[in-house]
């Protein structure tokens, strides 16, 4: 790419998607799947408690929606900076 | 028509339909063989990943992992997230970049990366390492998977599996290999949800598994939930409660962590990848790949909930509407004469079930036997084994003594321990009599526990060899492609010609398939622990390299080669204290219980301290040394954005 700071303001933008799905990431599975489980224990999803469904369940529903969701950011950003192939 | 002869249909006809693939899919060059010529499309790469990374452990084993566990079903839930959510960091992380940098193998691109044909060097070795591990299980899930549906030997199912590998992998390569496993994904999710779904129709109502796990208990009328009753049963029973939470929530985050970065971090999974036309597409595929792997592994706690539910209530009769020990438990009569328990006997001549009258009150009792009746139990065995082994010679009457006190201190221990509120001396039982209940029957049972008819037993047996063959076949292309690319290509012969490559390629796939099929044949005893060792380098090896190598343009040659270095012998020091040098048994330095482990982190865990290692050393070095070339800095470029990736180069 000839134009560094468009190249400069593309990274940042993507590093700023990949950091918020990376927080998601992380609070589905080790936030309410491990850690926050005994905190959480009187919520319940169906006969589950929302610990129990999250780690079995529920954070692998949220890693699917994830990588599309981003997949789909990434698109619209790669247009923006036309670097889109 | 007979079992044996359904099962022989069905699996040759799967059989047939990889062999036509292979005969279709042919490669004429080497971008066809390393990247299946980068023309799959996101969805079937997707499909393909799927069948790709899951193993015959995750078909076979995976569920009965979840549901037998003594410390409960919630603490294996390590396993589900960590084997999807290494995808969330594969897609933003590494496979949109790995395939701008559009080669063919991940040592290829840390040797660019890091500017230096050692970090490639490394990088191979990794791979072999992690690779070669996890063939062998692989291997031995073929000929065991024969060998319980087809009626031979272990090793003869290992031989027709590695010949059917052999014929689509060193014909077609990559682009072979892709197109079977798409067929053979189709094969192993049928196989595996036909099973799940009749059986949460049963217990639950619920046509999806995934509803059937947080939906109520069909059975007692629908008040209680399933897993409120799984819950009430194992306990009443002297069992951890399915549901009960872990007793070390640093070393599940830790094994969690280890598994998610490790899967990122595997080649074999990695380089699926590169086979997609563009950069998007590598973002999209690794969604679809979830996408697939996520129909076999959302539903696989809900088969593991419900088959341990089902083998309870079987055995405790009235624990289906009742508590179980409301009703006697199964007579031996019972499972002679009834055909819907004709399974029973079925898996107990495989050795994967067995049962024992041990109070001979015609019925067995299944429970989990406290730990001092256990250790009573076992005292009065080897007390009894002495005399009835005693010679001529011997002091009988000393012997006979022996027995009797250790049959006193035994009936001491029945009268303490309590199941329910009555003393085990009490119910008048003495031990566990269902004395053996393999992970494994949790899945391959299933149908007939179902009572499902023949042609689904026959399509689990053809799933458990799709499972098998697609994963072998993928690590298969990940060993021989490191050898033939990185290896003679990249330093030994780099003048080859691309004929003379790909026969190179053929050649070093026969070669693998050949080493892999021996070390099937003669698995060395530590192949269930050196799992742990390939997930654990994965962690700390290539998973940082890889990252570092896209993220920051600043990490240097010295810097990564000894990170990789650091973090391969810190994690592997740590498995061996606990698993023995190289695995060698009686060469471990401590013994391998949760009360040595430093902090609490179990040698399957270890991964990610290593790739906290790895990452630091890496910074430290490369701050200390000079800053990479004005070349390299070019390169990181133009991996980040993905304008221009096009066909992949062989240079």
């Amino acid at each position: 790419m000839a134009d560094k700071s468009s190249a400069n303001a593309y990274w940042a933008a993507n590093i700023k998607i990949i950091l918020i799905s990376l927080a998601i990431w992380f609070a589905c599975s080790f936030g309410l799947g491990i850690i926050l489980r005994p905190a959480l224990e009187g919520i319940h999803v169906g006969g589950a408690d929302l610990g129990f469904w999250f780690a079995q369940n529920g954070s692998i529903y949220v890693f699917l929606i994830l990588i599309f969701v981003y997949a789909k950011m990434m698109g619209k950003i790669d247009r923006d900076h036309g670097v889109d192939e | 028509m007979d079992q044996f002869t359904l099962n022989l249909i069905v699996v040759g006809f799967t059989f047939a339909i990889y062999i036509g693939i292979a005969i279709w899919a042919r490669a004429g060059t080497t971008a066809e063989f390393y990247a299946a010529g980068q023309g799959v499309h996101p969805v079937l790469n997707g499909m393909a990943t799927g069948a790709d990374w899951m193993s015959a452990a995750s078909f076979i084993s995976m569920a009965g992992i979840i549901a037998l566990a003594p410390a409960g079903g919630y603490q294996q839930s390590a396993f589900l997230m960590g084997w999807t959510g290494g995808y969330v960091l594969l897609a933003l992380l590494l496979a949109p970049y790995l395939r701008k940098f559009g080669k063919f193998t991940v040592p290829e691109f840390i040797g660019d990366r890091f500017y230096s044909g050692t970090a490639r060097l490394v990088a191979v070795i990794c791979l072999i390492v992690i690779s070669v591990t996890y063939v062998i299980g692989q291997m031995r899930g073929v000929g065991v998977t024969f060998s319980r549906f087809l009626e031979v030997s272990t090793d003869t199912g290992l031989y027709i599996g590695a010949t059917i590998v052999f014929a689509y992998a060193v014909l077609g390569g990559m682009k072979g290999i892709t197109y079977t496993q798409v067929a053979q994904y189709v094969v192993l999710i049928i196989a595996y949800t036909i099973p799940a779904i009749f059986i949460s129709l049963a217990l639950t109502g619920n046509f999806l598994p995934q509803l059937g796990l947080i939906g109520s208990y069909a059975p007692s009328g629908g008040e209680v939930s399933m897993l409120a009753k799984l819950d009430s049963l194992v306990t009443e029973l002297g069992f951890t409660a399915y549901t009960a939470d872990t007793t070390n929530m640093f070393n599940m985050f830790l094994f969690t962590m280890s598994l998610m970065i490790g899967t990122a971090g595997l080649p074999h999974v990695i380089i699926r990848f590169f086979t997609v036309p563009k950069v998007a597409d590598a973002r999209s595929s690794a969604g679809w790949a979830l996408v697939f792997i996520a129909l076999l592994y959302t539903v696989a706690p809900a088969v593991g909930a419900m088959a341990r539910l089902n083998l309870t209530t079987t055995f405790w009769p009235g624990g289906a509407t009742g508590t179980a020990l409301s009703e006697p438990a199964l007579s031996l009569a019972d499972i002679e004469s009834k055909p819907e328990l004709a399974w029973i006997n079925t898996w107990k001549a495989t050795g994967l079930l067995d049962f024992a009258d041990k109070n001979g009150d015609g019925m067995i009792q299944y429970f989990n036997e406290p730990k001092a009746v256990a250790d009573a139990n076992a005292a009065l065995g080897t007390a009894t084994k002495a005399l009835a082994d005693a010679g001529a010679d011997a002091d009988k009457a000393a012997l006979e003594a022996a027995v009797i006190e250790a049959t006193t201190a035994r009936d001491a221990a029945l009268a303490e321990a309590k199941l329910g509120d009555k003393s085990l001396a009490e119910l008048g039982l003495v031990g566990n009599e269902l004395t053996k209940v393999d992970n494994d029957i949790m899945v391959l049972a299933n149908p007939e526990i179902a009572a499902l008819p023949g042609w689904v037993i026959a399509l689990v047996a053809a799933g458990g060899l799709a499972a098998a063959l697609s994963t072998a076949a993928g690590l298969l292309l990940a060993i021989s492609s490191a050898v033939s690319h990185d290896l003679i290509k990249g330093s030994l012969n780099p003048n080859i010609s691309e004929k003379g490559e790909l026969m190179a390629a053929r050649i070093s796939m026969g070669v693998a398939i050949a080493v892999a099929t021996w070390l099937g044949l003669n698995p060395p005893g530590f192949a269930a622990q050196v799992v742990a060792l390939a997930f654990g380098l994965a962690a700390a090896t290539i998973f940082p390299a890889l990252m570092m190598g896209i993220f920051s343009k600043r990490i240097n040659k010295m810097g990564a080669i000894l990170g990789m270095l650091s973090g391969l012998v810190f994690t592997a020091v740590y498995i061996f204290l606990y698993l023995g040098w190289f695995f060698v048994p009686g060469t471990n330095v401590y013994a391998n219980v949760p009360a040595n482990y430093f902090f609490g982190i179990s040698p399957l865990s270890i991964g990610t301290i290593g790739a906290v290692v790895n990452f630091v050393v890496a910074y430290v070095v490369s701050m200390a040394t000079q800053a990479p070339p004005q070349h390299v800095v070019e390169l990181v470029e133009s991996i980040r954005v993905p304008k221009g990736a096009g066909k992949a180069q062989a240079h």
